[in-house]
């Protein structure tokens, strides 16, 4: 019998007859008997859960990467995740449940998302927070929209130095949406050079820090830009140290929010962060938790504003956006109140310090160098004649970077990208050395 | 709860028609409809709109009444108490209930709104 | 509801971290000035036993599928197996980093693929893209494939139009809209159908095409599919179908054969994904043939034993997601799927048809049934009528008291008071029982003692929580 199927065949024959039906074809009397008749299985048996399990596992173990040791970055970040998180996400009532639409019977959700809420905007330095979206790249087409319904404008200058996955998919939903992109290139720091702001923009997009590793200084950005929308997108963990976009004038900022206590899960599920001005509220996409009473003036929290959605505003709504990324916002939630302002603080200077370390000794190797002279905080790019042969050097000692492909469409092809968390050790940066020193 | 002194349209709102300007607002049927109004969204002074135009939204917590141009004109004056006090609509609609006031562009389109009778069969053939 | 930041004193710590190597001052003096930042983020300072318990309180306040019936018409709330959780969270797949080259996440390429397979086999279609994170996701994939296609036919100009039926939910009229169509409504017949003369007659050269849900809302099977699809073909036009019901007919009937060319899949649905509270999901979409040039990039592909990406589509729509895709998800799918065969499809298809409509027949005397005849998966009912001021939202709550989750309230919007109800296969008979026993006693309620009703929830961690104040006095984060 199907394990997840409680019906016997006494419960199906009481069922019939409560319905008035003869047997259980009947039921599906009323699709079309051509399309019954053209239906083909799939050809696969049922199987046991020992074996499903023997397969699965089997399959997954295939992968070699998991076996190296990560330097890879390019978005997503190789760190330490606390017990406790996986602890909290396992409880069934969290995510075995929908959408809080019932605010009665769903106050546990409901209440960490005002938590997230919050750490979210004060992450960020801004005043509003929506409870998720898809992945960073979705967080950074969306507010492409916002800015384009805010503003009026159409055009969306985006830097060379923005993260190629991120472009490309901010340049589907651009096309969709009739808006032109616009190159903004940078400078040999790997810092943005913003020259003249073109008429009729609607976004400048600003990564902080860029593909490229560098940090760039956002000062003065957005008075330049008058009414354009400054969207800033932002790693979190950096943010720890660094000076949130929000308070240089941001009128967005949002980003990839895995770092906070997701794995890298081969790129999914992920956890898109969308933060921006009270003004623009009204405009936001996704959900919103906020906080009221009950009938006996207890406090509670409901989700609101929902007049934006799409379940209620239909095609007017500021996103089709309805399943998000729910239980990975509470794993950031869980992580940042593990961690708290201090320990945040800690995983970012740890991941600093490891990323430093390894680049002095890198540009020490003779035919290694940085590429660029900006700052930088837990990755840059390594300049070399061969990246090729630098990156198979790095897997033979069995340590995994980017492929140096993933930096032609930034215009880098003498380029290796490393990335360092917390969890790299000295002698894993030791290894990694050697390798490119070829001893 | 129809006023006789008004006019109407089939989007559930009213028109007072003062000389070349209308003020108007949306109806009795329309704020019941609708629920506990939480906020409203007007249109700029200064805004032309054409007849049948969207110009901004009656909201309530879990629905939207669209707001239409029910002539066409330009926004002369909005309600700014209604940023505060969304629910003057609900309490007042034909009085301090008010959306705003058009200076109208074209007056013979006034021909095509609805007397009170008019409406309240329409109303009524709404449910 | 206190929250965390409620909780805990300055200086708590719930883990502890590695040291520096040297003073977090020099560190912090290499990044410039200007980019500093000056004042730390509020964060809560709580110790690990008081963060177990702060989460563990908060989940008790939460109804899940584990909880109890959650009977969510469109939301297809079945059990969620165990078996899944475990294997997706195998390091091997969660620790792996998707930029890793494709010789060394051979394992997680070969599961897609596998996957991907599946998803043609059982929706009857050639193409498949894993990238959409969630169902509407799915749906705006879609409506970029049609934007292309007309482009391509040289018609993006002319065809601005998608027809959606009034039962539609809300997710379709977005997502046409964010690729620019214009959306026109086609009402439903007295059977809660398409009416084929309203589609005729909306029928054009300006429209792309149109969007179903099968079955539809109503959680009834639209009979005249095959004319449905055939006409608006012969229209020029497309035909996206929204998955959301697929679990009413899998493994007994496929998208493919009634003439859809597009058709996306929530995983957290039909495929037994946890819905998390909100998501994470998975909307794949599975194409027709014309569509196949336009799918995104990349794709996995196999060579022999080998796997690798193909970037070879001129034509694609570009990206809808940064990597490949919700791989934890689906490989939660593909397990739930080699687990079934064939032969669980049947079953699970079957299970939910028969407990909708075992439902529907204990229900149909004490509420009003708008739409009275065979149903899928869910049916729907009204409300109205149930007694002095009685209103559905009252009886959604009222459920509450009685330990269930409320079905979906107040949609499909063309039944006044709609109660939508979607049992799923995986309920005993017992608990069906008990919910419609439930059920009937509070149309009693409704009769006799409607302020028991009209006060409800009485038996939950809050009571009826007041939704006008939040939009007007909006509190969206803690103020400090």
């Amino acid at each position: 019998m199907n394990p997840y199927i409680p019906h016997t065949g006494e419960d199906i024959e009481a069922m019939l007859e409560a319905i008035g039906l003869q047997d259980v074809e009947a039921l599906f009397a009323d699709i079309p008997r051509p399309v019954r008749e053209r239906h083909r299985p799939v050809g696969l048996p049922p199987q046991d859960e020992l074996g499903v399990q023997r397969h699965l596992v089997g399959l997954a173990e295939r992968s070699t990467g998991r076996k190296l040791v990560p330097f890879l970055g390019g978005g997503l970040y190789d760190h330490y995740i606390p017990p406790v998180v996986g602890h909290i996400l396992s409880r069934a009532e969290f995510y075995t449940a929908y959408t809080p639409y019932q605010a009665e019977v769903s106050q546990g959700t409901l209440t960490w998302m005002f938590e997230y809420q919050t750490m979210i905007c004060e992450l960020t330095g801004m005043e509003v927070a929506n409870a998720s979206m898809y992945d960073g790249a979705a967080a950074l087409a969306e507010a492409v929209l916002m800015a384009h319904r805010a503003t009026g404008g159409t055009t969306i200058l985006v830097p060379r130095s923005l993260n190629p996955r991120l472009r490309e998919v901010v340049a589907t939903y651009a096309w969709g949406a009739g808006l032109p992109l616009r190159d903004v290139p940078y400078d040999a720091n790997g810092q943005l050079a913003l020259d003249s702001i073109p008429d009729g923009i609607c976004a400048l997009i600003v990564q902080q820090p860029n593909a490229l590793g560098t940090v760039e200084d956002l000062t003065g950005v957005k008075e330049r830009l008058g009414k354009a929308f400054l969207i800033a997108y932002a790693s979190p963990i950096p943010l720890a140290v660094l000076e949130p976009p929000g308070s240089l004038g941001a009128d967005a900022v949002v980003g990839e929010g895995q770092a906070l206590g997701n794995p890298l899960s081969f790129g999914g599920p992920l956890l898109g962060f969308f933060a921006t001005r009270k003004d623009h509220l009204r405009r936001m996409p996704g959900r919103v938790s906020g906080q009221t009473q009950d009938v006996n003036g207890k406090v509670g929290y409901v989700m609101t504003f929902q007049t934006r959605e799409q379940h209620i505003r239909r095609e007017g709504a500021t996103s089709n956006i309805c399943t998000n990324s729910a239980l990975c916002a509470l794993a950031a939630t869980v992580y940042l109140a593990a961690l708290g302002p201090d320990g945040l603080r800690r995983v970012a200077l740890l991941s600093f310090e490891r990323a430093h370390a390894l680049a002095e000794r890198i540009a020490r190797l003779p035919g290694y160098d940085l590429a660029f002279g900006g700052p930088f905080f837990h990755e840059f790019v390594v300049r070399c004649a061969d990246p090729a042969r630098a990156v198979d050097r790095l897997r033979r000692a069995g340590i995994a970077v980017v492929p140096p492909a993933f930096l032609h469409p930034l215009g880098v092809r003498d380029g290796v990208l490393v990335a360092a968390t917390e969890k790299r050790t000295e002698e894993e940066l030791d290894r990694f050395v050697a390798a490119l020193g070829g001893r | 709860m129809i006023p006789k002194d008004l006019e109407y349209t089939r989007d559930h709102e009213w028109v007072r028609l003062e000389g070349d300007r209308a003020r108007l607002g949306v109806t009795h049927h329309a704020q019941k409809q609708l629920g506990d109004i939480v906020f409203v969204e007007l249109p700029p002074v200064g805004k032309t709109v054409r007849r049948g135009e969207r110009m901004g939204a009656v909201e309530s917590v879990k629905a939207v009444g669209e707001v239409f141009a029910p002539l066409s004109g330009a926004v002369v004056e909005i309600n700014g108490g209604l940023s505060g006090s969304p629910d003057l609509v609900n309490k007042d609609p034909y009085g301090e209930g008010w959306l705003c006031v058009l200076k109208v562009s074209s007056p013979e389109e006034a021909e095509a709104l609805l007397d009170p009778s008019a409406y309240e069969a329409f109303a009524r053939s709404q449910g | 509801m206190s929250t965390i930041y409620d909780r805990g004193a300055p200086g708590r710590r719930a883990l502890a971290l590695p040291s520096l190597g040297q003073p977090e001052e020099r560190l912090l003096g290499l990044i410039p000035a200007g980019m500093r930042r000056k004042r730390p983020p509020r964060l809560p300072e709580v110790s690990q036993p008081e963060l177990v318990r702060h989460y563990t309180a908060l989940s008790r306040m939460n109804y899940g599928v584990d909880t109890g019936f959650y009977p969510l018409g469109s939301c297809t709330m079945k059990h969620n197996p165990k078996l899944h959780e475990d294997l997706a969270r195998n390091p091997a797949l969660a620790d792996l980093h998707p930029l890793l080259p494709p010789e060394d996440c051979q394992g997680a390429l070969a599961l897609l693929w596998e996957f991907g397979e599946r998803l043609k086999a059982i929706t009857g279609m050639p193409g498949v893209t894993l990238q959409p994170a969630a169902g509407a996701h799915g749906e705006l994939t879609g409506m970029l494939l049609l934007k292309k296609w007309f482009e391509d036919q040289g018609e993006e100009r002319k065809r601005t139009k998608i027809l959606l039926p009034d039962s539609a939910h809300g997710t379709n009229p977005a997502s046409a809209a964010m690729v620019g169509f214009t959306v026109v409504s086609l009402p439903s017949d007295r059977r809660g159908m398409v009416d084929l003369g309203a589609l005729n007659l909306a029928l054009g050269p300006d429209v792309a095409g149109i969007m179903l849900t099968v079955p539809n809302t109503l959680g009834i099977f639209e009979e005249d599919i095959l004319e449905i699809t055939r006409l608006v073909h012969e229209a020029g036009g497309l035909c996206y179908f929204d998955g959301a019901n697929l679990n009413a007919y899998l493994g007994r009937a496929r998208p493919g054969d009634m003439g859809a060319d597009v058709f996306h899949i929530n995983l957290h649905k039909t495929f037994s994904t946890p819905h998390g509270g909100g998501g994470p999901g998975a909307g794949p979409v599975t194409v027709s043939e014309a569509l196949l040039p336009y799918l995104p990039v990349p794709d996995v592909v196999r060579d022999g034993v080998e796997f690798r990406l193909a970037w070879d589509r001129p034509n694609s729509i570009g990206r809808v997601h940064p990597y490949l895709g919700n791989t934890l998800v689906m490989v939660k799918s593909l397990v739930y799927i080699l687990t079934l065969g064939d032969e669980g499809m049947r079953e699970v298809s079957a299970g939910a048809v028969l407990a909708a409509n075992y439902l529907r027949a204990k229900l149909k005397g004490a509420y009003v049934l708008p739409y009275d005849r065979l149903a899928k998966h869910e049916f729907v009912l009204s409300g109205e009528g149930l007694g002095e001021g009685v209103r559905t939202l009252d009886v959604a709550k009222r459920l509450m008291d009685y330990g269930f989750h409320p079905p979906t309230v107040y949609f499909p919007l063309i039944v006044k008071e709609a109660l939508m109800i979607e049992p799923t296969e995986t309920e005993p008979r017992e608990t069906l029982d008990a919910f419609a026993d439930a059920m009937l006693a509070i149309a009693q309620e409704a009769k006799e003692k409607p302020e028991l009703l009209h006060q409800a929830p009485h038996a939950t961690p809050v009571r009826r929580l007041d939704e006008a104040r939040a939009v007007r006095e909006p509190k969206l984060r803690r103020e400090f």
